[in-house]
């Protein structure tokens, strides 16, 4: 598996005071990930844009940056969502808005949006910079779910890429699996040990899809596996804030309606409060 | 093998039961014909209620050493239900309530009363006190009066007692002279500490003296009893009669809103005493066993609707005979069961000595019980929590005067989260995160288990962390984070305590961290904490940890300082803060002459919008001797911890498994590896592990980037001091 993963990385341009900061974020993925980045900009094409644009690229050139700029105007949920298929953009970065005061992140609606319908993957970065900061730790979701054993190859390939010394897969065990509900110490004691089964159950699930990872890309990785109680979705995203970690990478959710919306679950819940940068995997 | 020697364990359990069970009788015979009468029903409804709860409860139950009869809390329910409804009706409603509290315990709602916050309760208990209290001090003092509602007979006590000294019927006088020695046997009986005294419980005492009075007046005096039989316990019915008389719950209104609203607030009532009971009780348990609270509440209903069937009250978990209960070595449901049976046996034998009783003898037992619910140090309790507090107990507290109990329980809830809104002066951290899963928790590599909270936690999602918490077994160490939550409110901090009481004294532990940047409204340790609008505010009043970290300054002969320094000039020179800034260090244990220190530490890494805030406790040694600078890190954490400074791990020879289990690093190679021989590598191979930085005089030691508990702070002084004697003995 040496070949890219992603061929090419998008991220959309628009003339904010994070322009460069963005750019350079996604430069430094592509070049990490050896793939040519594509800029998609709403809106007509002018000079003046090409060459600020042109400009903070120029700084990049030196790297061998292989770089291409897309101008299309119109509804930017629809230019960014048909340039990802015109293109065949395998990874596209976006932004993510800091809530006043507390340093809190979510993203905008129309980030929000283009993550729920895009085809491709997407990473949400919560405060891009012109510096590079060090990804050391990830954290991968263990979900019971076919689409799991993909997104665990692809973080361990996507930390190789980055040199993180650390990844962490979370189990999340429902409550619910539980069957016993806990009244007093007889059931408290029946619980411990379902709880306990489960998840030494959930540690061998992760352990065999630890395996087909290619050892090329763990060797140099330390690996932990740990089963955390909580809201499926949800808390994952919680353990990344406690442990610090610098990515998160998730499954890519179901189609979502209108009611998943209403009464948020998986995914939604991450999208309205960012723990940390988050790479969605579809 | 096991079944037979539980079945040997409960029958040699029986003669103490037995004789519990007698106690508890006394004092349960008083109770319930006190409480019935107050209640406006006849007094044998009480006792009535008192022997079904006793039988079924004892059978179905999922408590142990609880008791079950009428409430007090029940009163003020009942009396508006009798008043409105009559009779005949309010027994169909107590059959509805049953059923009710049938389905909520099926339903798992028993722990209702989580939900509500402790200050409305603790109002609502407050005014029930006050009904009682309010309607029966008049018959106490011998002037039985009528008034509207229950505020009405609180206006009416100062004019009772003037006319108490003007009465002119001497019988009314009697009455109210009985009525007062009897509130006096109340209110010193706990102040003699007499073991013989103390076996008979206080309200028995006042039945035996007024029913030997009366036998004095008649076989010794032999005049008529000098007290207005206006005044005496009304005949109580056999029990045969009790069993052909029974009364005909009448459901014809079952459809009227007062009909509807008497059996919620007689359910939700009789669920938050029993529940309050259950909990306290429990934690008087000698034998630490946990109630199962859904159990309850369905023989507990089940109870009450045969109850109502029987001409009884609602079947609730009474308090002072369960604890009674316990005092007497009560130690499972036989004593509950023979406390009914003791009762039957009273009425059987004794139902026509109890109208020798005095009225103003008996209320005084219920006045004494009211006071107590609404006791002035009740309030200077709350006041002592927050000023907050007393808004929202005092609205409840006239709301259920005023309007009724159901009215009441809605204000106390209503002005908690005003309350709530106001102090935090934003009601979106509620209305955005009320329905997250806010609470996250895993079990750490040594066994703790790590709850982290988020947002806000209150009254209004406990129960999430609650269900959390009760799936841990007791004899656990649980670290509970608060450090990314915005608001902790008083309910929470006081069930939390519950909470650590219950596992410590099952020799688990549990510490709560992260509440020192958040500010306390008063002293009181269940005190309502908010986030600080400029972080690094330090405010006077001092966390639990705090306060714990100053007991272990003292038992390790430390100072210990809390206020905040900015200079850290000698933590600078090392390398693990080459990448980092420190903004602070607070919670100062040092040592006075030998310079080394345990603080708590604010550094960020990066700045502005990389920037991130961490904390964590760490342990400054200095040494006597000069060392080698290194630095030793578990495998694995060493990117984490020195991003820049990448260096070559040094390996030790011969050592192959210290090697390979720690990333030594530092610039002379040499030195190093003959600083640490084979001494100093077997130290830290058979240790915990920490991260140990020494920067050639002195040494860092921490592992976590995050504040450490109290428990984990002394494992680390512990660690540094062995440490440093090993060092320097080299």
């Amino acid at each position: 598996m040496s070949t890219t993963q992603f061929k090419r990385i998008g991220i959309g341009v628009a003339f904010s005071p994070n322009l460069k900061a963005n750019i350079y974020e996604a430069a430094r993925l592509a070049l990490f990930m050896k793939s040519e980045l594509v800029l998609i900009h709403v809106g007509e094409e002018d000079d003046k844009k090409k060459a600020i644009i042109g400009e903070h690229l120029s700084a990049l050139k030196k790297d061998q940056l292989i770089s291409k700029v897309v101008f299309l105007p119109g509804n930017p949920v629809e230019v960014i969502l048909l340039s990802i298929q015109n293109n065949a953009i395998d990874l596209m970065v976006l932004g993510a808005l800091k809530q006043e005061s507390f340093f809190k992140y979510y993203l905008g609606s129309i980030a929000r949006e283009i993550t729920r319908k895009a085809t491709c993957s997407v990473l949400l970065l919560i405060n891009p910079s012109v510096e590079r900061v060090p990804c050391n730790h990830i954290v991968v979701n263990g979900l019971k779910d076919p689409k799991t054993q993909d997104t665990i190859r692809l973080a361990f390939y996507v930390s190789h890429k980055l040199k993180a010394s650390k990844i962490t897969v979370v189990e999340e065990v429902a409550q619910e699996e539980v069957n016993v509900k806990v009244d007093d110490d007889k059931t408290l004691r029946q619980s411990t040990i379902i709880r306990e089964r489960l998840m030494h159950r959930e540690k061998q699930r992760v352990n065999k899809l630890l395996q087909e990872v290619p050892l090329e890309h763990s060797k140099d990785i330390t690996i932990k596996s740990q089963p955390i109680f909580g809201k499926r979705g949800y808390s994952i995203g919680h353990y990344a804030q406690v442990v610090r970690a610098d990515l998160l990478v998730m499954n890519a959710p179901p189609k979502t309606s209108f009611w998943d919306r209403l009464f948020p679950h998986d995914i939604e819940h991450i999208l309205g409060e960012l723990p940390t940068d988050v790479l969605i995997i579809r | 093998m096991k079944q037979k020697n539980n079945i040997v364990r409960t029958i040699a359990s029986i003669p103490r039961n037995l004789f519990s069970g007698l106690v508890v009788s006394l004092i349960a015979l008083p109770l319930s014909l006190g409480l019935a009468m107050a209640c406006d029903a006849p007094p044998i409804a009480g006792v009535i209620t008192s022997i079904v709860g006793g039988v079924l409860v004892a059978i179905f139950g999922g408590s142990f050493v609880t008791i079950s009869g009428p409430g007090k809390g029940l009163v003020g329910v009942v009396l508006v239900a009798v008043s409105t409804l009559g009779l005949t009706s309010t027994y169909a409603a107590i059959i509805c309530s049953g059923l009710l509290l049938l389905v909520l315990g099926f339903l798992r709602l028993g722990k209702l009363a989580d939900y509500f916050p402790s200050s409305a309760i603790q109002g609502v208990l407050a005014a029930i006190g006050l009904i009682i209290l309010g309607k029966q001090f008049h018959i106490m003092l011998g002037n039985k009066i009528l008034r509207d509602n229950t505020v009405d007979y609180l206006i009416a006590i100062p004019e009772t007692i003037i006319t108490a000294f003007q009465l002119s019927d001497t019988g009314q006088r009697n009455a109210a002279i009985v009525g007062v020695l009897s509130l006096a046997i109340m209110v010193f009986y706990s102040k003699i500490r007499n073991k013989y005294l103390q076996l008979i419980p206080a309200p028995m005492w006042v039945v035996i003296c007024s029913v030997g009075f009366s036998y004095y007046c008649e076989f010794i005096l032999k005049i008529p009893n000098p007290i207005s039989p206006k005044y005496m316990m009304p005949s109580i019915p056999s029990l045969s009669e009790v069993i052909n008389t029974l009364p005909e719950p009448n459901f014809e209104k079952i459809y009227t809103l007062e009909f509807i609203g008497s059996v919620v607030a007689l359910a939700l009532i009789a669920s938050i005493e029993s529940l309050l009971s259950i909990k306290a009780v429990d934690k008087l348990d000698p034998k630490k066993r946990r109630s199962n609270v859904n159990k309850d509440i369905k023989a507990l209903g089940l109870s009450t609707v045969v109850s109502g069937f029987l001409g009884g009250l609602n079947v609730v978990t009474v308090i002072a005979p369960s604890s009674v209960n316990i005092s007497n070595g009560g130690s499972n449901r036989f004593g509950n069961f023979f406390h009914a049976s003791f009762l039957v046996l009273f009425i059987l034998l004794f139902s026509t000595e109890l109208p020798r009783i005095p009225l103003s003898a008996l209320m005084a037992i219920l006045v004494y019980t009211g006071y107590k619910l609404a006791a002035p140090e009740m309030i200077k309790r709350v006041f002592l929590i927050g000023k907050e507090q007393i808004i929202i107990f005092l609205s409840t507290l006239f709301v259920t005067l005023k309007v009724g109990l159901i009215s009441g329980i809605l204000a106390g809830l209503l002005a908690t989260f005003l309350i709530h809104i106001f102090i935090n002066k934003s009601i979106a951290l509620f209305i955005k995160n009320i329905i997250k899963p806010n609470i996250l928790m895993y079990k750490e590599e040594n066994g703790n288990y790590f709850i982290s909270v988020k947002h806000f936690c209150s009254f209004l999602n406990f129960n999430n962390l609650k269900n959390k918490l009760s799936v841990i077994p007791e004899q656990n160490d649980v670290i509970i984070d608060f450090s990314m939550c915005e608001f902790v409110d008083h309910s929470v901090m006081e069930n939390l305590n519950d909470y650590q009481e219950l596992f410590h004294k099952k020799g688990g532990n549990i510490e709560i961290i992260g509440m020192d940047m958040l500010d306390a409204k008063s002293e009181h340790p269940f005190a309502l904490r908010r986030l600080l609008p400029i972080p690094g505010l330090m405010n006077n009043s001092k966390t639990k940890r705090q306060k714990d970290l100053e007991l272990v300054a003292l038992s390790f002969n430390l100072n210990y300082k809390p206020e905040r320094q900015t200079s850290a000039s000698h933590l600078e020179n090392f390398m693990f803060f080459k990448t980092k800034k420190i903004e602070y260090t607070y919670n100062h244990l040092s040592h006075e002459n030998s310079g080394s220190s345990l603080f708590d530490i604010t550094f960020s890494e990066g700045e502005f919008i990389a920037k991130e805030v961490v904390r964590s406790t760490m342990l400054y040694v200095k040494l006597r001797k000069k060392i080698p600078q290194f630095a030793l890190i578990k495998e694995g954490l060493l990117e984490r911890f020195y991003a820049l400074t990448r260096q070559k791990d040094i390996n030790i020879p011969n050592q192959n498994d210290f090697s390979k289990r720690f990333y030594l690093n530092g610039e002379k190679q040499k030195e190093i590896q003959f600083f640490f021989n084979a001494d100093i590598v077997r130290f830290f191979e058979s240790n915990a592990y920490y991260h140990v930085e020494s920067n050639g005089e002195a040494l860092i030691i921490f592992n976590k980037e995050r504040v450490a508990s109290v428990k984990e702070t002394k494992l680390l002084l512990d660690f540094g001091s062995r440490l440093k004697a090993k060092i320097e003995e080299q």
